[in-house]
């Protein structure tokens, strides 16, 4: 261990004395450590980064979880926690001279308490299984990433998971009451309650979010919601994604709470269309989705109040989902644009930035501008309701140098969230891939404090090194631009 | 008094001075919840003065202030774009600041529907015990950038640093509110809190005192009419939230001898009826209990329930605050270290030995 406050060294690696830990713990079945076994868990979502670690254990009790972070503690050796592995930061990427942990196996659920509205999972379980196995009551957990067919709940609380839901309904912190996790030496920690609130700090907050960087979740107590009585989808179209844009500001200060609020752009609407045939509208500049919830005398009132507001911006057409079918359609498009966008193009890089609403019309403009600059066509779907921008670049990694063109224009547009005093990371976390912009939002002193909240948790730096937060020495590296308060110091100089 | 200022240096300063000195400072408001919290021996870290609004866009949903801002003030900012605070924080007087609110972390009537204070909390600035003056979390909803040290604050009770500035998330005050009251025994009460709960209701109320059930409903004129027909009731017309939440009922103001517990508990939990006379809020899930019965009573009750209990107001010889586990304690206080490496914020103020 250094001493720099936020920097951390092993000691050399006995690889074969940590196997033979590691196979006591869950047997020979359960570890992998040959090259060919190791290969899957180079990457998660973010295949631009690939690493083997030195094993792969996945362990089936919290007493093995217990043991491994204890043999890991003891010999020094960092930890990598992995869920369903669909995290689109590389908030997952081993660490080569570590243990990559997964938690596939903790896939069941454990309780349903109907009378509290909660349930009780393992960290593997899917986001969308939960939603599944409460139907039948009439209940659903609420938080929906577009991932949510095969990401698991123990990611969703590491990356504070939101959804298109969330302006309504909240983020994965908004729906948790409890979770039980292993520490880097092994003790096991309830944080949380059953009931709403627990005494002393909010570690509960801390740990969503902290992508694997202060425990390991092991269990995972979610609130449940009714479902609503009815929802409505209401489809608009606009000739200028600038109309678009102000149509979501109207809608807002006419005191209406939409459940679901999303934008796409016209190349966002073409792709989703010729992919999944969800009814849009392939000639209109920007589409609004407007998912209006509530009992059915709330939603006809609205839905009305939400048409009458569309058209006075300016909306070429409105349309209302006229059944469950045609809802689900218009979704199914817009939750399927990542993938929809992977067929026109090679490859995509997606990026996470959040910005204040009234800021979207310059930033899509400024997007635009970087695009034409740096020749890489970009795509827009935008969670609108909540300012969480989904920027997806098209490129083709096989032509030499665009991967870092398109990090570079990446880099670029989270920078330019920041400077209208936004984030760049609204849900996906800054796992490897952000690292370098968090120097642009935190000036030093927020990032050694970071820092020392980490080593509360973790002292010799062993879960997920090299993650999430920066060591000042990287951002000096990097050029150390921190944006104060939406203001870049010299917003002229050109920057890399 | 009464101007908007940005006292951020010199608060910064005496940080500084009392951590050279080590010596043990107390941030303040409006110092209306000084009776939430051990007693301690600090000076006093005045926030008064640091006050006024920085930002409010009422399309944004959020709201930006200094700590000493009165919540009065940005209460009325709120309602006049027709907005509000969604956790409707208790004041406890007419002082009552948007620091001292969040730094003390309590949350009125619709917290089971719409969130507590730390769910609505987006940002945060702080001085640290070491003067330095931070920012984390913004002015959006979704940030997952860094630590969430802003929700850490919240319910702190300043013993990790000086709240300077909040920006919170606030909503859309509802169309129609109006609240309905039945007769019903409170096991009845509790029985109805959970079929209600688990029904698409515009619910933003259900409390239980006396043998009267109290239901508030807010949303679209259309779906509190329907809701009203479907639950039935009389119409009230008395502010009965606001006395709840400010504690003026009567069930507050009795026998002050008599300690208040506050006891949390998952929402079914069956009615504590053996401890002491009790008012119901939150669905269920908030018990306020009057009673004499020693602490570890109390405590072990809440705890067999899933639960925990603070001695809100009264005289209480096991602590105000239900104890942590060791393992706990010891993550808290190298969080406290990690904030406060000298410990001079409120030492004592939660827990004797953080």
């Amino acid at each position: 261990m250094s001493a720099t406050p936020d920097h951390y060294e092993f000691p050399p690696l006995d690889r074969e004395a940590l196997l033979r830990g590691l196979r006591a713990i869950v047997g020979e079945q359960n570890l992998l450590h040959s090259e060919e076994a190791l290969r899957p868990y180079e990457c998660d979502g973010l295949s631009a980064y690939r690493r083997l670690p030195q094993a792969v254990v996945l362990p089936a009790t919290v007493a093995q979880v217990q043991e491994i972070m204890s043999l890991c503690h003891a010999r020094q050796v960092p930890v990598v926690a992995r869920g369903a592995g669909t995290g689109l930061s590389g908030g997952a990427l081993p660490y080569g001279d570590g243990v990559l942990l997964s938690l596939a196996r903790f896939n069941r659920i454990l309780q349903i308490d109907r009378d509290n509205l909660t349930a009780r999972v393992q960290p593997g379980v899917r986001n969308l299984a939960i939603s599944e196995a409460v139907a039948d009551l009439d209940l659903y957990y609420a938080p929906d990433p577009s991932s949510q067919i095969a990401c698991s709940i123990g990611g969703n609380v590491a990356e504070n998971a939101g959804g298109l839901h969330c302006l309504k309904y909240g983020l994965t912190v908004h729906n948790v009451l409890e979770v039980q996790v292993v520490t880097v030496d092994g003790e096991l920690l309830r944080i949380g309650a059953s009931s709403f609130d627990a005494p002393g700090y909010d570690l509960l907050a801390v740990m969503h979010g902290s992508e694997g960087m202060l425990g390991i979740v092991v269990e995972v107590l979610v609130k449940l919601l009714p479902r609503p009585e009815q929802a409505r989808v209401l489809l608009a179209a606009f000739d200028e994604v600038v109309q678009a844009a102000d149509a979501v500001g109207e809608i807002i200060a006419a005191g209406i709470l939409p459940a679901g609020l999303e934008m796409m752009d016209n190349p966002a609407i073409r792709a989703a269309e010729d992919f999944v045939q969800a009814g849009y509208p392939v000639e209109a500049q920007a589409i609004l989705l407007c998912e209006l919830d509530g009992t059915e005398a709330e939603v006809t009132a609205l839905a009305d109040q939400v048409e009458a507001i569309l058209e006075d911006c300016a909306a070429t057409e409105v349309r209302s989902a006229r059944d469950e079918d045609e809802r689900a359609r218009f979704w199914l498009g817009r939750k399927s644009a990542f993938p929809a966008v992977g067929r026109i193009s090679p490859d995509y890089y997606c990026m996470d930035g959040t910005i204040p609403r009234s800021q979207l019309a310059h930033v899509l403009t400024r997007i635009q501008a970087l695009s034409d600059e740096y020749g890489l066509r970009v795509v827009n779907v935008f969670h609108a309701g909540d300012g969480n921008l989904h920027p997806l670049i098209l490129y083709d990694a096989s032509q030499p140098g665009e991967l870092e063109r398109t990090e570079e224009l990446g880099g670029k547009v989270l920078e330019l969230c920041v400077q209208v005093g936004g984030t760049i990371t609204g849900e996906h976390g800054v796992g490897m891939e952000k690292i370098d912009q968090m120097c642009v939002q935190f000036a030093a002193p927020e990032l050694l404090q970071f820092h020392a909240l980490k080593r509360a948790f973790d002292a010799h730096g062993l879960l997920n090194p090299g993650k999430a937060v920066p060591t000042l020495h990287r951002c000096a590296e990097f050029g150390a631009m921190h944006v104060h308060h939406g203001e870049l110091a010299h917003p002229d100089i050109p920057r890399f | 008094m009464g101007e908007d200022r940005d006292i951020g240096e010199a608060l910064c300063a005496q940080v500084i001075e009392a951590a050279q000195q080590r010596k043990p400072l107390r941030p303040r408001g409006g110092d209306t919840k000084d009776f939430y919290g051990e007693a301690i021996n600090a000076e006093t870290l005045d926030l008064a003065p640091h006050r006024g609004i920085v930002q409010y866009q009422p399309t944004e949903l959020v709201i930006t202030a200094r700590a000493g801002t009165p919540l009065r003030l940005i209460e009325a900012a709120l309602i006049e774009h027709r907005q509000m605070l969604p956790f409707e924080p208790p004041h406890f007087g007419e002082h009552a600041t948007l620091g001292g609110a969040i730094a003390c972390g309590l949350s009125g009537p619709r917290r089971p529907w719409q969130g507590g204070a730390r769910d609505l909390v987006l940002g945060t600035r702080m001085i640290n015990g070491r003067g330095e003056h931070l920012r984390f979390g913004g002015e959006v909803m979704k940030n997952v950038a860094g630590y969430d040290v802003s929700r850490l604050l919240t319910g702190s009770l300043g013993t990790l640093g000086a709240i300077t500035e909040v920006s919170l998330k606030v909503l859309p005050a509802p169309e129609q509110e109006l609240t309905l009251v039945q007769q019903a025994e409170p096991m009845t009460a509790l029985q109805r809190f959970r079929n209600w709960r688990a029904q698409p209701l515009p619910l933003s109320g259900l409390a239980c005192l006396d043998d009267r059930l109290y239901i508030r409903l807010s949303g679209t004129e259309a779906g509190v009419a329907s809701a009203r027909e479907r639950l039935g009731g009389e119409l009230l017309d008395a502010p009965f939230w606001d006395d709840l939440r400010e504690q003026r009922l009567a069930f507050f103001q009795a026998d002050p001898e008599v300690p208040l517990w506050r006891i949390s508990v998952p929402p079914a939990t069956p009615l504590l009826e053996d401890v002491g006379e009790t008012l119901v809020d939150w669905a269920g899930a908030l018990r306020w209990v009057r009673s004499d019965a020693p602490g570890q009573t109390v405590r072990e009750l809440a705890e067999r329930h899933g639960g925990h209990a603070t001695c809100f107001r009264g005289d209480c010889a096991a602590g105000r605050f239900h104890p942590l586990p060791e393992t706990q304690l010891t993550l808290h206080r190298r969080i406290k270290q990690a904030l406060d490496p000298h410990g001079i914020f409120s030492p004592g103020r939660m827990y004797r030995s953080l």
